[in-house]
């Protein structure tokens, strides 16, 4: 936090899907920076877009989907550009990443331990195999799989849910990578498996200063992890401001909806959950205004024409909504004038 | 005038074979009540026996031991011929929308098929009469009726499975993850219709889920399960004011709060380790192996479930 020196920077980055049913704008024209060092989080429902634009970033994308606009700068180079073989090479030494199912990620025939190795000698065919399993070794100890040298041997299949996803991180720190990318690492995980993940992941931050990006719906686990949050809806991203700005000035009618919708542990029973009325927009045809407005509760005609721009609200804080403007209405019908 | 309790569950077990030699030991001794027009949450770690568990009470499996009680009738060895005009009394929506929904029938079929399948309606046309205003009660209208599942988005989908299951009118809903397969902005749609839909009819749901925020929010009583057996049941804000076993704090402790200065304020207890293999679960105190303030009577005899006031039961050797 301290150094805002962004590691990875993403302009304008429009990535599509072609379907039987059309060309799907999953991502349309998406601009962030990671700075070095810090956790950054990306909200979202199903469907906005939160995964793509991380598939985007290591080139990870179905065949039948196309990045159509934009740059993504990381370390001088452009990664929509590289070859594969660099692209390769980046993926896993510089950037890695954490999914939501570990067991898919994982080759059921090798023994975890060997399949991190393999990661290890992969971008340093110098190394012995003995080195590469004692840093095998070290790094279990270090995401506290029990009895590292017995487990080395395991296949994932022996491993429960919480076991497997320490063995995804240890194979992701293998080669101690500038960013991490987690996306919905915990969601498969009971509550308690989360707890102790979650604070490896921060305890791992701390120590290689790795920065993360970390992809979920959670706003809990938002709030105990990141120091900054973008939230994406339809494609785009709506807000993005620190983690405090988010939780206790929101700046945009999504994301004050999320946030009423989910009940805390002090909330008094009888008041209501307030959702967000309606479903997210079909992508196929997305809105031509703010994606949000067939939902939002302050929509003016203008919000259905027109897409707001992405403006300044406060230090470090943007959003995407015409209520936000400098010459918005200050009615009761806009909750960001009303005093 | 009916039962004040529509459920009631005495020592419910429930074990599974593995293999031919092991047994899992998913339901162990399960008892609890659930008053009319009320809801009891259910709440553990995935493993835990808490789906095992309202499977058996429905009698989708059949019991192992213990007795089962709907409405005063004792269901727990009944036949599916003498349990079926009990059915409508008792029904199930799960946790996966996209699973749970005939493919090949249109939401009107899946929604008449109960009706039918129970003699309430005669025909297909009669059943029309129930299925669209119960369709407009869960927030879908007529055209949707004519639509098959696929055509529906995850929540659309629970809703379907939620007329589905309101349609028999029935006296208990238990309702197995209704919501974690949903968007967070789609949660609270389906958990507001479940409390209004309660709050009119009278209807009582056995909760389960893991959301424990969530739980909280829609149950007048909780009840904490680990490793097939009860820990702890209270008043739903008593558990989280003044949860008394080791289990529950330390479950309570893992739950991320969606307040960032909270989050990091807070000392955490959180629990070590995984939870154990319901095939060889531990001795005495099921918890022993991971619970922080163990001790050695802990693994040797296990503790009885005892009220330690104002109906707030915990087993734990810790109170007693």
């Amino acid at each position: 936090m301290e150094t805002m020196e962004p590691i990875l920077k993403i302009d304008n980055l429009k990535t599509s899907f072609m379907t039987s049913n059309g060309e799907v704008q999953a991502v349309r024209g998406v601009s962030f920076s990671v700075n070095k060092g810090e956790i950054l989080g990306i909200v979202g429902e199903s469907g906005s877009g939160k995964s793509v634009t991380s598939m985007s970033i290591l080139r990870l994308l179905a065949d039948t989907a196309k990045i159509k606009e934009g740059t993504i700068s990381f370390g001088g180079e452009n990664l929509i550009e590289v070859s594969k073989k660099r692209m390769r090479q980046i993926r896993g030494e510089k950037i890695s990443m954490i999914f939501q199912d570990p067991m898919s990620s994982l080759n059921p025939l090798i023994p975890v331990g060997k399949q991190v190795e393999e990661m290890i000698r992969e971008h340093h065919p110098d190394r012995s195999r003995e080195d590469a399993k004692k840093e095998v070794l070290e790094l279990f100890e270090k995401v506290r799989i029990p009895e590292p040298e017995k487990r080395y041997k395991c296949f994932p299949h022996e491993f429960s849910g919480g076991m497997r996803q320490r063995v995804m991180i240890a194979m992701a720190l293998a080669n101690k990578p500038e960013l991490l990318i987690a996306d919905e690492p915990t969601t498969a995980l009971d509550v308690t498996i989360q707890d102790q993940i979650l604070k490896q992941l921060r305890e791992l931050e701390k120590e290689y200063g790795t920065s993360i990006i970390f992809i979920t719906h959670d706003l809990g686990v938002v709030a105990e992890l990141c120091d900054r949050v973008i939230v994406m809806y339809g494609g785009l991203i709506m807000e993005e401001a620190s983690i405090f700005d988010i939780f206790e000035h929101p700046g945009h009618p999504y994301t004050m909806g999320l946030l009423a919708s989910i009940p805390d542990v002090e909330q008094d029973k009888s008041v209501r959950l307030m959702p967000i009325p309606g479903s997210p927009p079909d992508m196929t045809n997305p809105p031509k205004g703010c994606p949000f407005a067939p939902r939002c509760p302050y929509a003016r005609k203008v919000c259905a024409q027109e897409l707001p721009e992405f403006v300044q609200v406060g230090e470090a804080h943007k959003t995407r909504c015409f209520l936000q403007y400098p010459d918005a209405p200050a009615d009761e019908h806009n909750p960001f004038r009303k005093q | 005038m009916s039962n004040q309790n529509i459920l009631e569950v005495r020592d419910l077990t429930k074990h599974f074979k593995a293999g031919s030699k092991q047994v899992v030991h998913a339901v162990d001794g399960v008892s609890f009540t659930l008053a009319r027009g009320k809801t009891l949450g259910l709440v553990g770690e995935s493993g835990c026996g808490k789906s095992s568990c309202a499977r058996t009470i429905i009698r989708m499996y059949d019991v192992t031991s213990g007795q089962v009680i709907l409405d005063g009738i004792d269901i727990t060895h009944m036949n599916q011929r003498e349990l079926k005009p009990l059915r409508k009394k008792m029904q199930m929506i799960f946790q996966d929308p996209y699973a749970s929904l005939n493919a090949r029938m249109t939401v009107r079929d899946i929604i008449a098929e109960p009706l039918l399948a129970h003699g309430i309606v005669k025909s297909k046309e009669e059943a029309n009469e129930l299925v669209y205003p119960i369709l407009d009660r869960v927030g879908l209208t007529k055209e949707h009726a004519n639509r098959y599942a696929h055509e529906f988005s995850g929540g659309q989908r629970q809703r379907v499975g939620i007329a589905r299951a309101l349609v028999l009118q029935p006296d208990l809903i238990i309702c197995d993850e209704p919501i974690s397969a949903l968007d967070v902005s789609i949660q609270a749609q389906v958990i507001n219709l479940l409390k209004d839909y309660q709050d009119e009819k009278g209807i009582s749901y056995l909760f389960i889920a893991h959301d424990l925020s969530m739980v909280r929010y829609v149950s007048d009583e909780v009840g904490v399960m680990y490793l097939g057996q009860l820990v702890e049941v209270c008043e739903s804000n008593e558990i989280y004011k003044n949860p008394l076993h080791p289990y529950t704090k330390g479950l309570l402790g893992s739950i991320p709060i969606a307040n960032p200065r909270l989050a990091r304020q807070k000392v955490k207890s959180s629990i070590e380790g995984d939870i154990p293999s319901p095939i060889h679960p531990p001795e005495g105190c099921r918890f022993h192996t991971r619970c922080p303030y163990a001790r050695p009577e802990c693994s040797m005899e296990k503790p009885q479930m005892k009220d330690v006031g104002g109906g707030h039961l915990v087993a734990c050797h810790l109170y007693g």
